[in-house]
This record gives C-alpha cells, sequence and structure tokens, in this order.
C-alpha cells in the first residue's frame, strides 16, 4: 500500500487539478455565451440577406456569374475550419476525421485534393499529410466579418481563374452544446441561389426600381453571399468550440472529485492501519514487559 | 412628425442603428443618393464610402463597407459588411493606412492581383478620414 505521504501528495495534485479545470470551465462558458451572442446578432443580417437574394434570384432569368459555374472536378479544394486550441474533447478529432475520410474517397476517385486550413488543430494534423495550400491560424479568439472575407478572397480569384474546380468547406456544425456535427458544404460552385425561395411574397417587391440593374447586383451580391456562409461557419465554430469545451472541462472536474474522493478513502484506510499498527506494537510491548515481570 | 422615415443600419456584429429620422444619404454605387419619406421602392447596392443621416436636425456620420440598401416608402433597411461612427474611428490608424496603401497601390498596375484589394483598401481609408472629421 503507497505510504501516507504519498497518498496525501496526490490529493493536493488531484485538487489543483480540479481548481484548473473548473477555471477553464467557466472561462469557456463566459466565452461560449459571448459566441452565441454574436450568433444571435448575426441573425437578422443573414436574414434579411437570403430574403433578397432569394428574391432577386426570381428575378433574374438565367443567372451567370463566374462563382456558378460548374466544370468537371478535377482539381478540388477544401477548407478545414477547427479551433486554435485544444482540451475541448473530440471537437477537434472527429473534424479531422470527417476531413480525413473526405479527401481520401476524393483522391480514391482520381481527384487533386489540396487543403486550406482555418484554426492551428487542423492545420498541425495535416502539415505532413496533406498539400496546404493556405492557412489561418490563431484567429479565432477574436474575429469579425473581416476573417471571412479575408478566407473568401483567398478562395474567389483562383475559382474565377479556373485554378481549381470545386470548394468543400468542412466545419462542425453547431447543434447545441454538447453537441457538434461534422458537416460538409459544397461552396463552389454555389448551389443555385433562390430555390427556397418559395416562401417569398412575389408582390412585395413587384415595385422595386434596381440600381444598378438586377444583373449587375447580383454580381456584387454573390460574394458577398461567400461572406455570408463562411462567417457563419466562423460563428459555430467558435460557439461549438466553447461548448464542447466547457462539456469536457465539466466532465474533467467531475472525474477530479471521484479521484479525491477515493484517494481520501485510501488516506483515511492508510491512516487507520498506521495507527493500529502501532497500537499493536505497544499492545504487543506490554505484554511482553508483564510477562517478563 | 409626418416626414419620419425608420432607418435600420443591419451590420453583421450588431444592429448599428435602428429609429427614426428625417433624411439619409447613402453611397450608391452609382453615385451618392439621398432618401426622404415616401421615395419610391428601389433596392440599390452601396460602396464603401460615407453614409449619413438627419435625426432630430443633427447629422449623424458612418463609414461604411460594400452592402446594400433597401428602400420602402417608409422605411429604409442598410445592410452593410461594416458600420463604424465617427467616434469609434481612429484617425491616425486611417491615415497611416491610406499612406500605406497609396505606397502600394503605386507599386501594382491595374492587372496585378491585389490591385481591386488595395483600391478598396485605400477607398476605405479615405472614407474613414473624411467621417471622422466630421465628429
Amino acid at each position: 500500500m503507497a505510504s501516507l505521504k504519498d497518498i496525501k501528495r496526490k490529493v493536493s495534485a488531484v485538487s489543483k487539478t480540479k481548481q484548473i479545470t473548473r477555471a477553464m470551465n467557466m472561462v469557456a462558458a463566459s466565452k461560449f455565451k459571448s459566441a452565441q451572442m454574436k450568433m444571435e446578432n448575426f441573425r437578422p443580417y443573414a436574414g434579411k440577406f437570403m430574403d433578397v437574394l432569394n428574391s432577386l434570384a426570381l428575378r433574374v432569368d438565367n443567372l451567370t456569374h463566374p462563382l456558378l459555374a460548374v466544370r468537371d472536378p478535377k482539381k478540388i479544394r477544401v477548407i478545414c475550419m477547427t479551433s486554435d486550441r485544444g482540451l475541448c474533447g473530440g471537437f477537434n478529432t472527429n473534424l479531422i476525421k470527417a476531413t480525413e475520410r473526405f479527401m481520401k474517397d476524393k483522391v480514391a476517385d482520381g481527384k487533386d485534393v489540396s487543403l486550406i486550413a482555418v484554426g492551428r488543430k487542423g492545420r498541425d494534423y495535416f502539415r505532413k499529410k496533406a498539400d496546404i495550400i493556405a492557412q489561418k491560424t490563431d484567429v479565432l479568439s477574436k474575429f469579425d466579418m473581416t476573417l471571412a472575407v479575408a478566407v473568401a478572397d483567398e478562395v474567389i480569384t483562383p475559382f474565377i481563374k479556373e485554378e481549381y474546380d470545386e470548394l468543400y468547406l468542412i466545419y462542425n456544425q453547431f447543434v447545441n452544446v454538447s453537441v457538434q456535427k461534422p458537416t460538409v458544404v459544397r461552396l463552389f460552385p454555389l448551389p443555385s441561389v433562390g430555390q427556397e425561395s418559395a416562401d417569398v411574397d412575389p408582390d412585395r417587391l413587384l415595385d422595386y426600381a434596381y440600381e444598378p440593374s438586377e444583373e449587375a447586383l447580383m454580381q456584387r451580391l454573390l460574394p458577398m453571399y461567400v461572406h455570408v456562409l463562411v462567417y457563419r461557419a466562423l460563428l459555430e465554430t467558435s460557439a461549438g468550440e466553447n461548448g464542447a469545451r466547457m462539456a469536457a472541462m465539466d466532465n474533467a472536474t467531475s472525474n477530479c472529485e471521484d479521484l479525491i474522493r477515493s484517494l481520501t478513502l485510501k488516506m483515511n484506510k492508510a491512516r487507520q492501519a498506521a495507527i493500529t499498527a502501532e497500537l499493536m506494537d505497544i499492545v504487543g510491548g506490554t505484554e511482553a514487559l508483564s510477562k517478563a515481570g | 412628425m409626418a416626414d419620419e422615415l425608420m432607418l435600420e443600419i443591419v451590420t453583421p456584429e450588431k444592429m448599428a442603428f435602428t429609429g427614426k429620422i428625417e433624411e439619409v444619404t447613402i453611397p450608391g454605387t452609382e453615385g451618392e443618393f439621398g432618401v426622404l419619406r415616401g421615395h419610391e421602392p428601389f433596392l440599390s447596392s452601396v460602396d464603401i464610402g460615407e453614409l449619413s443621416f438627419v435625426k432630430d436636425g443633427k447629422k449623424t456620420h458612418y463609414a461604411v463597407n460594400t452592402g446594400y440598401a433597401e428602400i420602402t416608402s417608409g422605411k429604409v433597411t442598410i445592410l452593410i459588411e461594416t458600420a463604424e461612427r465617427s467616434e469609434d474611428i481612429d484617425k491616425e490608424r486611417a491615415l497611416r493606412a491610406k499612406d500605406n496603401s497609396e505606397a502600394r497601390l503605386g507599386q501594382l498596375t491595374k492587372e496585378d492581383e491585389g490591385f481591386e484589394i488595395m483600391r478598396a483598401a485605400l477607398a476605405r481609408a479615405i472614407a474613414r478620414i473624411s467621417v471622422a472629421e466630421k465628429r
């Protein structure tokens, strides 16, 4: 049995760990709250944007735009959006696995696949395993729309120049605090817009004047649409990361508690054993003395 | 007041402004235009530049990034990627950004890849400076 001193040392080490995990849990909780607020604030923008985009798409026949061009997909790019920091359970691992599987499938189909890494964890994992052509790391702790614009700029021009044919975005969709679902969406060519627009009231926009023309307006809105999609993914990643970290740290804290409980029990047993042994010694000693006397 | 107009300025980060105003001036891609109550329904893209509106006889200025404006007779909704009030602008930084992008732009030609990006950066810096001077 471990000595009393050893167990005492272990108990104090575990309770220090518990303090840290509890603090991390609270930090993650407050970050999660602000990430959620950010999502909340983004909703009116995204909603209104989609309204206008959809109703515009209804009015423009035969929409053509370089971002909608469908080509035979030979060269594929994948954006893998992970967090910058670890200690958030399976958040990154699951996403990286999904990305790896997706890329393997595409390579097996004879496609040429390269990777754009957003977030340090994904970059670190794929550094030696894949062809990383661009990366954005250590950006997720504080970001705004400019990050989404920067990511989008990185991918829009090469696509228009036909340097590659398809772009996929892989990120953790935020379902709730404890559930994040790795999701693959095709960014380019953009899935045709305006299909979910059945609920747009056609009368509402009947008398609009447009400046510039509908087509020209559409050309300007499509890159903004990409920004919206990327920004939404960034927001979900950030909320999901902190939600996952909250859950992971909560688990760790309760594991620490269990450990402390069982160690304390062990410690008490050891102490009891030591006392018993001492008593036996004393009793044995007096008995021996009385026999001698 | 009878000539009131609802204005909403929406950015991805927040509702930058909602309220009743008298008049708004928007930097459209085809040129700046003003909107009063009763304007015909209208949809326009918005360029990098300066947006201002009059509320209770007082003028407020914003430096804005690209987006669009939707105008109906009693309401104006402006969706833009950023909107900064003059109080929030760091003029020193904007001036530095202007010098920087001017210098970089001088080395580029229209065909260069970064040209459009630098041109936009310069336009943003100029709009910021101009707004910052109007506080």
